[in-house]
């Protein structure tokens, strides 16, 4: 292990830790949203749209994103629809994670007893009102485990990014080892990285869940995104 | 020309190849599952052992596998094999190793999952009918511990197949790659084929995903209800 070599090279892994760690920001925030916005459409039972999540969930989870990235970032452009990388990467990892994030809310969403509803449309609310104040509240303290463990998931996947010609951790190791053939370091320098990344927020959503699972609301039986 | 450029797909023997292609992403993922079965079993077995110390080696080992991405556990094998072992391996043996160590972990807290939702009194009523405790797996245990499993089993191969699309990364030549090889076969003679072929492998690891997805929720339901 040359550890003057690795205290010349780590800044490379640092920007390009920074960069990954940016558009796993936004395309969380993103998937987040489209889930969101999904599991609404079908808990409201929209006729066409909902037909649209449907087709638009089922595409998104039963295909890898390595796919959806080739396909956003090589067969767009034929159509004329240039995206820059970074623009690729963060729609993809959005387009992958809104149909893990929709069906993590519809769990939560089930799981809140319809009587629930019952009782505040009995009080005057609208159903929209039913859906903001009485609903989403309980749905999303049930789906935190779900959500999280999909968060989790999302960062992994970004590991793929260097198909698009975008910097990232593994494309950066890729480099070290073919210019310099200092597989060991850049092998190793790969994983700490990921592990600096991946472990803290893993610890606190292990963290998080279980004082979910205190307050009475963690449902146990429900299954990682991943 | 001024056509759609769909036609590359039906040039030569183009779309056979794509198949070809995913077949073996296809044959890596269940090469793998099979031996992550084999192996997740005996891990689960192992995990619902009381002693502490080897629980905690167990979940070390689970930790480890669920935090690294499936990608850097690929380069680690692959390049990092290539120099110390002094093995050349290919991108196939890497990836099966690969996906088996990450298979085995998952199968193997699957089992461990389903072995201990299984309540005492099932094994206790058995004794107390006189079975002996191989009758007791045989008969009681094994049968409701796979009902349990079945749909996590199926959902964990469509993972393992949409993961094998990595293999591309490390040099497998798998359809992507022949995609790659088709594109740039026709640069000239048919510019949009990118969209094609990539929209086509799209399609087909829906095709062949979607199935699995909908038998295992289907048993889900059944199992609940």
């Amino acid at each position: 292990m040359d550890i003057e070599f690795i205290r010349s090279y780590y800044p490379m892994y640092v920007t390009a830790a920074k960069m990954t760690l940016g558009i796993a920001f936004f395309g969380i925030i993103l998937s987040l949203i489209i889930g969101l916005v999904c599991s609404m459409i079908k808990k409201m039972n929209i006729p066409v749209l909902k037909t649209i999540v449907n087709i638009y969930i089922e595409l998104s989870r039963n295909t890898p994103l390595l796919i959806q990235l080739f396909f956003l970032y090589f067969g767009l452009p034929k159509m004329g629809i240039v995206l820059s990388s970074r623009t690729c990467a963060t729609l993809g990892l959005a387009f992958l994670g809104g149909s893990y994030m929709s069906e993590a809310f519809r769990t939560g969403i089930d799981n809140v007893a319809s009587i629930q509803t019952e009782s505040a449309l009995s009080l005057g609310f609208t159903r929209w009102q039913v859906f903001v104040h009485i609903i989403m509240p309980q749905a999303i303290a049930t789906s935190i485990p779900v959500l999280c463990a999909n968060i989790i998931f999302l960062i992994k996947e970004t590991s793929v990014f260097s198909a698009v010609a975008l910097a990232d951790l593994m494309y950066v190791a890729k480099d070290l080892i073919g210019i310099h053939y200092k597989t060991d370091e850049a092998l190793f320098m790969l994983v700490i990285s990921y592990l600096i990344i991946l472990l803290p927020i893993s610890l606190i959503f292990g963290w998080l869940e279980r004082r979910m699972r205190y307050a009475g609301f963690g449902n146990t039986s429900t299954v990682p995104g991943n | 020309m001024q056509d759609s450029g769909i036609q590359v797909l039906f040039q030569g023997t183009n779309f056979l190849r794509l198949w070809e292609g995913l077949w073996v992403s296809l044959k890596i993922a269940l090469i793998s599952m099979l031996l992550s079965m084999i192996l997740g079993i005996i891990l689960g077995m192992i995990m619902t052992s009381k002693s502490k110390i080897i629980r905690f080696i167990c979940r070390v080992y689970l930790e480890i596998v669920r935090i690294l991405p499936q990608l850097v556990l690929l380069f680690i094998v692959y390049f990092g094999a290539a120099k110390h072992l002094g093995m050349n391996l290919s991108g196939e043996i890497s990836a099966v190793m690969v996906f088996t160590f990450w298979g085995t972990a998952e199968m193997g807290d699957l089992v461990r999952s389903a072995l201990i939702s299984i309540p005492a009194h099932q094994y206790e009523s058995g004794y107390g009918l006189g079975m002996t405790k191989l009758q007791i797996y045989r008969y009681i245990i094994i049968p409701q511990t796979i009902r349990r499993l079945l749909p996590s089993l199926i959902n964990l191969l469509t993972r393992m197949i949409k993961t094998t699309s990595l293999i591309v990364l490390i040099g497998v030549v798998e359809v992507v790659k022949v995609g790659k090889q088709i594109i740039d076969a026709s640069r000239y003679s048919n510019p949009t084929a990118a969209l094609w072929v990539y929209g086509t492998i799209f399609v087909m690891y829906f095709l062949i995903c979607y199935p699995f997805s909908k038998i295992s929720s289907y048993l889900e339901k059944k199992i609940k209800d």
